[in-house]
């Protein structure tokens, strides 16, 4: 018991509530520490010097007058970062990214960095810096780099995938590929058959709260990491790896993080704070301006989709294909193959086949942007299930209910699946007086439904109970929405206490064992998991102290509702002890009571939603508003709902603004031109009407609440619902996002 | 480059410090006062995470020069709450889970103050246009209008209250 898993349908004192949130009162205060937000005696400012050139060979860099500088303690290149990497690409990727070797890759690309005494004598030595560049064709445009003729950007890129195995290098770094049935066979039984390509541009996550480290490396090999992440373990084995240190000796504390979405998921320039530190001898704060976050970190892939679908004449899916080209920045990932797993996982198929191809290009690595890779491929998909439905003159919502998958059905990824939530999500929209509102002139109403696969991961944490009989939970998955708060509420419901009583923080890299990132929407489910497990071994040792206490047998005690109970009437002497009579006791009893697990969380339960979406379109200047907009997810179970709402929102948003503006823009000189918030525009408060949304629990059966992941799927349907709704509102189908005006004016135009 | 000396009233404290001539007054309020709530998402004005109040008008502090606060009064997401008192704004942010990471969460308490103080009822309409300049990427800004929109409605009672 103390360690299953399973689903219980257990009744909640806790879970469920809407409780005050712990980091509430710190972030409306102004008290929470960010990641620019700490100071250490005789810190020094550290500053990076970028490449201005989309690809060039560096052929000298002269550091001696910045060096001679008064005030400046510390220039490095990539010299200063010699290779620890041993053969491991990957790594060595990574450390290129940090720090341009021999080449700049990509318009932003570090080449040099800096500590000195101040932000002003930093800048100025930043300016002494001489580099000479040779520039190189260079190519960011994702079907451009397919091309023979395109520029390849490392000699060492053989595309993986293939059979025979290529000779020549390319920028195609791999080719992947899904499905089963037959495609050919299925859609020669199509009545009717849509094949149509798509664009999507490149996008940023946009946390407002910049990239930003305090490192402090001692002479003795040991050194501290203050950093704003999603994952403090992972940066701890990034950074000692690439560095040389054994991972103990750094100790890696996250700060409170302002947004990531993905982007905080991967390192960018901790190692050159560490690295500067170590050069320099003391401690070294670097923070990225917003004009480095845009060129230098983690915006997600741009793509280029095309998608087939054929159905008979009773809506029914018989084949479906997908071709995903996904560009993934300056080094190899592994984008697109995601793409190829969700393109259909919405649909019950028996003939399905979808191929992914990742693409090298000019631009910034590609990092993780919630639900990565999946708000594209549902563009694609949900834009050509809409037009199938038109084609069969059926309701697009009872079209996607007929093909929706269900549980046993065999995913297109592979899996099969376990009880779900499309269809419910589906009917939802059916039933929600959203789709009955009556729409006017110039608007437009659509929906598209997504799909996010949710992730486990490693996971370990820590209950202690104090003296007083409160209790910390001790967790290493950074809280980004509200965690913190749930899963002190998971612990509260598992022991039998009030929620005030607990109080939950996020241990360093030194006090808990490895954890992964909060990532793959795991944060909840995984720490909640592993915190539901912990309690109930803390119970255990509860037990214990309170048999020890009564001299009795352990066998007798229980624990109901907060307090150890003797069992039977041979005991009916022995009162109940609470935590804090056991708590007070632990001396006399054998010690303090604490509860731990370390395992992986195994058993994610997928993810599904539907969003409804009205939109109006000016047709004489292309502006789009959304007027309206519905989100329908299904939670598992609910821990905090507003919190559940918070995700839905959040991700609601964000796709409505890659939709309709959010886009990098790159000149013909491969040089991004839009890299700030002015030009970068992402929805602001005018820009959005209230989001509704519909919390569905259909319980994980692998989790003993049934929670299953929250925080990404909302982001998937956005991009087709908007599409969608555009694309009825003008009358003619939009094909390319963002839908910014010009291209919506483009789209008239051609149509008319 | 040369500097100033500059006497200012932060939070209504008198409060002097000194900054180079260049030195925004955002870089000025968190790295020598050490009020590092006032926050920096974009150092262009666009993002509204730096949010102050200089005598009495709403500003990005990253637009403003250290130097400039001479003699002027400012106010900051510290001085909201009335010591363990937290001010509306503050407590229906919490009641309503206006905030997730809470990064942006300083700018659009200060704004949403320089707002109810001006309009103290406010429309949904005025409430997202007075916010159009603070950025937040976390929540949708839906659970951020509903909890302006309850202090609105709760400052509004008081000061009922108070008339009677």
């Amino acid at each position: 018991m103390t360690d299953s898993t399973s689903f219980t349908n257990q009744k909640f004192k806790v879970i469920g509530q809407r409780v005050r949130r712990q980091d509430g009162m710190d972030k409306v205060t102004g008290r929470a520490k960010y990641g620019a937000d700490a100071v250490a005696p005789g810190q020094l400012v550290g500053v990076i010097l970028r490449s201005p050139h989309a690809h060039a060979k560096i052929k000298k860099i002269d550091t001696s007058r910045a060096e001679k500088l008064k005030g400046v303690k510390a220039v490095i290149t990539s010299k200063d970062l010699p290779d620890y990497t041993n053969g491991n690409r990957d790594l060595l990727s990574m450390l290129e990214n940090c720090m341009a070797r021999g080449r700049a890759l990509y318009d932003g690309h570090a080449v040099a960095a800096i500590a000195a005494v101040d932000a002003s004598t930093a800048r100025k030595a930043l300016k002494l810096i001489k580099v000479d560049y040779k520039i190189l064709p260079h190519v960011t445009d994702v079907d451009a780099a397919m091309q023979e003729d395109a520029p390849v950007i490392h000699d060492w890129v053989r595309t993986i995938g293939v059979e025979p195995a290529p000779s020549k290098a390319s920028n195609v770094s791999m080719r992947s590929e899904f499905g089963h049935g037959d495609v050919d066979a299925g859609f020669a039984k199509a009545d009717v058959i849509i094949e149509k390509s798509y664009k999507t541009e490149q996008t940023h996550q946009g946390y407002i709260e910049p990239h930003a480290c305090l490192a402090s490396m001692s002479p003795d090999g040991s050194g501290e990491l203050w950093v704003t992440t999603q994952g403090h373990f992972a940066y701890r084995n990034w950074c000692a790896q690439l560095l040389g240190l054994d991972m103990s000796k750094l100790k890696v504390t996250s700060s409170e993080i302002g947004g990531g979405f993905g982007g905080k998921t991967h390192i960018w320039m901790e190692p050159i704070a560490l690295a500067l530190s170590r050069k320099a001898n003391r401690p070294v704060k670097l923070v990225m301006s917003r004009e480095e976050v845009f060129r230098a970190s983690g915006p997600t892939s741009s793509t280029s989709i095309d998608v087939k679908i054929g159905a008979t004449k009773d809506g029914r899916i018989v084949a479906a294909t997908s071709e995903c080209r996904y560009q993934g920045g300056a080094f190899p990932g592994a984008w697109a193959v995601i793409g190829a797993m969700t393109s259909f996982a919405c649909y019950d198929l028996e003939n399905v086949k979808t191929v992914g191809y990742e693409v090298v290009c000019n631009r910034p690595k590609v990092a993780a942007y919630r639900a990565p890779s999946a708000p594209m491929a549902s563009f694609a998909t949900e834009s050509t299930v809409d037009l199938v439905a038109e084609a069969l003159g059926m309701d697009p919502v009872d079209f996607r209910i007929l093909n929706a998958a269900k549980e046993g059905t065999r995913a297109s990824y592979g899996p099969t699946y376990g009880p779900i939530g499309i269809g419910p999500t589906l009917e939802a929209v059916k039933k929600h007086p959203h789709m009955r509102a009556k729409l006017k002139k110039n608007q437009g109403r659509g929906m598209a439904c997504g799909f996010w696969f949710n992730f486990g991961g490693q996971t370990s944490c820590t209950i202690n109970v104090a003296a007083d009989g409160t209790v910390n939970l001790s967790v290493g998955t950074i809280d980004v929405g509200g965690s913190r708060s749930s899963l002190s509420m998971i612990c509260a419901e598992e022991l039998g206490i009030s929620y005030e009583q607990v109080r939950t923080h996020i241990g360093d890299t030194a006090a808990l064992a490895h954890n992964d990132m909060t990532d793959g929407s795991r944060g909840t489910f995984a720490s909640g998991m592993a915190a539901i497990i912990a309690a109930r071994r803390t119970k255990e040792v509860l037990k214990l102290r309170a048999a020890t206490a009564w001299e009795i047998p352990v066998e007798d005690v229980d624990w109901q509702a907060g307090y150890a109970v003797a069992l039977g009437d041979k005991h009916s002497n022995l009162e109940p002890l609470s935590l804090a009579d056991i708590a007070a006791n632990t001396e006399n009893t054998g010690g303090p009571v604490a509860g731990h697990n370390e395992f992986v969380a195994d058993g994610a339960g997928v993810s599904f939603a539907s969003h409804i979406c009205d939109v109006e379109v000016d047709p004489e200047t292309g502006s789009t508003r959304v007027i309206r907009y519905t989100v329908i997810q299904d939670a598992g179970k609910a821990i905090h709902p507003d919190y559940v709402e918070g995700q839905f929102q959040g991700g609601a948003a964000q796709g409505i603004g890659w939709a309709l503006n959010e886009e990098y823009i790159y000149g013909e000189d491969g040089r991004l031109q839009n890299p700030g918030f002015l030009d970068y525009r992402i929805p602001v408060c005018s820009d959005l009407p209230f989001i509704d949304t519909q919390i569905l629990e259909i319980p994980n059966p692998n989790h003993p609440y049934g929670v299953r992941g929250v925080g990404e799927t909302s982001i998937v349907p956005p991009l087709a619902a908007v599409g969608n709704a555009v694309s009825n509102a003008v009358g003619v189908r939009m094909t390319h996002v963002p839908m910014s005006p010009p291209r919506i004016l483009a789209a008239l135009e051609a149509e008319a | 480059m040369s500097g100033a000396h500059v006497s200012t009233t932060i939070n209504g404290d008198a409060v002097q410090f000194a900054c180079p001539n260049d030195e925004s007054l955002l870089d000025a309020l968190r790295n020598r006062v050490g009020l590092t709530g006032v926050k920096e998402g974009c150092g262009t004005g666009d993002c509204g995470a730096c949010s102050i109040t200089l005598d009495g008008r709403l500003v990005c502090s990253c637009l403003v020069l250290g130097v400039e606060a001479d003699g002027k009064e400012i106010g900051t997401v510290e001085g909201l709450a009335d010591g363990d008192k937290l001010h509306p704004l503050q407590e229906n942010f919490i009641k309503h889970a206006a905030l997730q990471c809470g990064i942006c969460t300083p700018g659009f308490l200060v704004a949403a103050k320089v707002l109810l103080e001006r309009n103290p009822d406010p429309t949904e309409q005025e409430i997202r246009y007075a916010l159009a300049g603070n950025l937040c990427r976390c929540t949708g800004y839906d659970k951020i209008v509903r909890a302006v929109q309850a202090t609105a409605k709760d400052l509004r009672k008081k000061s009922k209250k108070k008339s009677r």
